[in-house]
């Protein structure tokens, strides 16, 4: 048998004992003040925009989709209110991409991890489900003593706790849901759903949401920041001297004492600290540390801690925000008697402004000059070239047209290379000689094989740069691709 | 025995006793559940030799006692394709060939279709795309021995050349040389003016009224007055730049002697008339005919 000794047992020697240390659960009191609503505002328009986008609707004419947002697999198109992308212009969501991480080092230079502390899905869904464990279970003292509780299996307990998980259960299956509405038509797909006639992929998808939310933000919760997020280790390489974290202002703070003997003690025109040791910092901390410590690996930014310390220093009649977003230099600022200084326009933040704006500016420059007409041609390979009867040479090509607009284009197109070549379309009858006609429907590609013949005399050369206009009849709108003309 | 009093200090389990540069191996047994989880795959498996095909027999397999078999899983699933594909496949049989290329979407489903089933069929002859080879005709050129337009291919199509089917096309050239009908200076003489008819150089010294009096007695039969062919009997046209099997003098008087009689197999029996159709299409689209 395999004998297991208990490590306190052993020489309590610095190398030695557990390099791993079981979480110590975290019991967030409840808190209220201005960050505390700001969290509450945050959580309702994200969590409202997260539910709702795919209801609202967007119309863009007979036959296609009018969801403001679709993310339309098999058809591979996304729809964004005004935007609709084909798949070759899945760069838009590079930049975006790259925006949104320039977004995060701006955000982190002027406030912190502010992004953590009040947007990030994590805080949002974690902190949401501690407003259900809080109504369900009570706040932090009674969730603390039923939870160690010797006689845990009452009635009256169980109901709370199958209460508590059906609720959460509820919200992460919710939270599926809404997700697979994203790619598919909302109404449609909710009454599919209700009706067990969705496809299985969307039951599979709303099962992974309903486990990976009930399991994050309801078991995992600040382990999930600290031990599986990136990001506290990135933005610590982000963070300046200059940057507002939430801050513990140790030089009013300390010493701490109690009320009574800080009035004491400043009735005999002594020194003393504001910070009373009430703790209510650490127990309203959803990641469970004290920020006296000093900024923290932990720290999400929440500020809640501030609203903590806030409603304290109001009680005993002391000035607010003995902990507020503030930064080092201006700790060492008050210490030397001067007046803090907030710089918010520095140079990191010009700099990331700009690459948002430039990148930003970019993209909307692109998708708004945009062609919505759009040719690719690919020459045949085997064989590149034909040698017909009468001696002149023959190349095909296979010619894929784009028509991103939503109306029929009829289009005319054009081959500029060898002298005197012709051009023809399989399937399509000139009317115009040289020149085929063809009808692209709206919102579609098409593909054709195009046949361009040079007499003999005109291939001298082995290649001839051969140039394809595309040309919408009604609108002038035109595209072109080139390609080579080879002769055997 | 392994020594289990030795105790890891770090972690307070035991340890193997085994010890390599001063690490010890942790005395860590497989999980419980585990282990369970395996005996049980074990049990599953006997279970799936007895219901499932498992054993290979000398010249059979066990097969199970549901009978199961993967083949006529794979039937049933091909089945359904046809039954999706069915809708589309049936347009495609019920237009005729000229409405095929008019109509867009039939036009590409028969392009689709038929360049899979050219890959599989017609490619080793033909190449991948119709490029041809000596003695295989480039299906991309305006040059059809037996006809280029869509109704002239899909008869080649179905019933080939000199394949044996009763509806198949005959005619063949002749071995004049191997048969004795002409003589070698003959032959050679005749190879030249072939080769004056389609505007490519002469021997020197070579006599052209000798040659165009045994043309005129023997190739204009099939080839034509002045050699310009006849579908009909798949008698290429000798005047213009495309030769099937060369024009170099070396390869007329190969012709000429030993006679030519390339085989195409009919398609008729082993696909069915839609695929066959799209077929036509496909290859009339490569160079569009003619």
């Amino acid at each position: 048998m395999n004998k297991t000794v208990n490590p306190k047992d052993l020489t309590s020697d610095d190398d030695y004992g557990p390099l791993y240390a079981a979480r110590k659960k975290v019991y967030p009191q409840s808190v209220s003040g201005t960050f505390r609503r700001i969290k509450w505002g945050l959580m309702a328009f994200c969590l409202g925009v997260y539910y709702f986008l795919p209801f609202v609707r967007w119309n863009r004419g007979l036959g296609a989709p009018n969801q403001a947002v679709l993310i339309d697999l098999p058809n591979s198109r996304f729809y964004f209110f005004f935007i609709e992308l084909w798949p070759q212009e899945v760069y838009y969501f590079t930049g975006l991409l790259i925006v949104a991480a320039v977004a995060l080092f701006l955000m982190n230079s002027i406030g912190g991890r502010i992004w953590c502390g009040y947007l990030c899905p994590q805080t949002v869904w974690t902190d949401l489900f501690y407003a259900v464990e809080r109504l369900i279970e009570g706040d932090r003292r009674e969730r603390m003593k039923k939870d160690k509780s010797s006689d845990p299996m009452k009635l009256e307990r169980i109901s709370e706790i199958v209460l508590k998980h059906s609720i959460w259960l509820l919200i992460a299956w919710w939270t599926g849901g809404a997700w697979v509405l994203y790619f598919n038509d909302a109404p449609t797909l909710v009454k599919e759903l209700v009706t067990f006639q969705a496809p299985m992929i969307a039951y599979v998808w709303i099962g992974i949401l309903t486990a990976t939310t009930y399991l994050l933000a309801g078991y995992m919760r600040e382990q999930v920041c600290t031990y599986m997020c990136p990001w506290p280790r990135i933005q610590a390489a982000l963070t300046d001297e200059w940057a507002l974290n939430v801050t513990y202002r140790y030089d009013r703070g300390e010493k701490r004492t109690s009320v009574k003997k800080a009035a004491e003690l400043r009735a005999l025109g002594e020194q003393v600290g504001d910070c009373v040791d009430c703790y209510q910092c650490v127990a309203v901390c959803p990641t469970g540390i004290d920020i006296r410590n000093g900024p923290q690996m932990e720290c999400i930014q929440c500020g809640l801690c501030i609203d903590a310390c806030d409603n304290v220093m109001t009680k005993i009649g002391r000035p607010k925000r003995l902990i507020g977003y503030d930064n080092d230099i201006n700790i060492q600022r008050r210490q030397e008697g001067k007046a803090p200084v907030y710089r918010i326009v520095r140079a990191r933040t010009i700099v990331y402004s700009a690459i948002i704006a430039a990148i930003g500016g970019f993209m909307i420059y692109t998708l708004a000059t945009r062609s919505l007409l759009d040719v690719n041609v690919l020459h045949d390979r085997n064989p590149v070239a034909v040698k017909l009867s009468d001696g002149s040479i023959r190349n095909a090509y296979t010619v894929r047209l784009l028509n991103k607009s939503g109306y029929d284009r009829v289009i005319a197109i054009d081959a500029h290379g060898p002298a005197n070549a012709t051009v023809h379309v399989i399937g399509v009858d000139s009317v115009t000689p040289d020149r085929p006609m063809i009808v692209i429907p709206r919102d579609s590609t098409s593909e054709l094989r195009l046949l361009v013949t040079a007499p003999a005399d005109s291939n001298q050369e082995k290649s001839i740069p051969v140039r394809f206009h595309v040309t919408d009849i009604g609108l002038g709108e035109v595209a072109t691709a080139t390609d080579n003309f080879v002769s055997p | 025995m392994t020594d289990h009093s030795d105790i890891d200090a770090v972690t307070g389990k035991s340890t193997t006793g085994h010890e390599w540069d001063g690490i010890k191996e942790l005395n860590t047994p497989l999980p419980r559940w585990w282990v369970i989880s395996f005996y049980l795959t074990i049990i599953w498996s006997i279970g799936y030799w007895i219901v499932y095909p498992a054993w290979p027999l000398i010249s059979s397999n066990t097969t199970g006692v549901f009978g199961y078999s993967s083949r006529a899983d794979v039937a049933v699933e091909l089945g359904n394709l046809e039954k999706i594909r069915g809708d589309k496949m049936m347009a495609l049989g019920a237009a005729s060939l000229a409405d095929i290329e008019k109509d867009p979407a039939l036009l590409a489903l028969a392009r689709a279709k038929g360049k899979t089933v050219f890959g599989d069929n017609c490619a080793p002859c033909h190449g991948s795309g119709g490029a041809g080879a000596k003695g295989y005709p480039n299906l991309n050129d305006d040059d059809w021995l037996w006809g280029g337009s869509l109704d002239q291919i899909m008869q080649t199509i179905q019933y080939g050349v000199r394949s044996g089917h009763a509806k198949t096309h005959e005619g063949q050239m002749l071995a004049f040389g191997k048969d004795g009908v002409l003589k070698g200076d003959e032959i050679v003489t005749v190879a030249n003016y072939v080769r004056s008819l389609a505007g490519l150089p002469t021997r020197k010294g070579f006599d052209a009224a000798k040659g165009e009096k045994i043309f005129a007695e023997n190739c204009v039969a099939c080839h034509g007055d002045g050699g310009k062919g006849n579908r009909e009997l798949g008698a290429p046209d000798l005047t213009d730049k495309i030769w099937l099997y060369g024009s170099d003098e070396a390869s007329l008087i190969e012709t000429i002697s030993q006679g030519r009689a390339g085989v195409m197999p009919a398609w008729e029996g082993r696909l069915d008339p839609a695929t066959i159709k799209a077929m036509a299409v496909y290859v009339h689209s490569l160079g569009g005919g003619k």
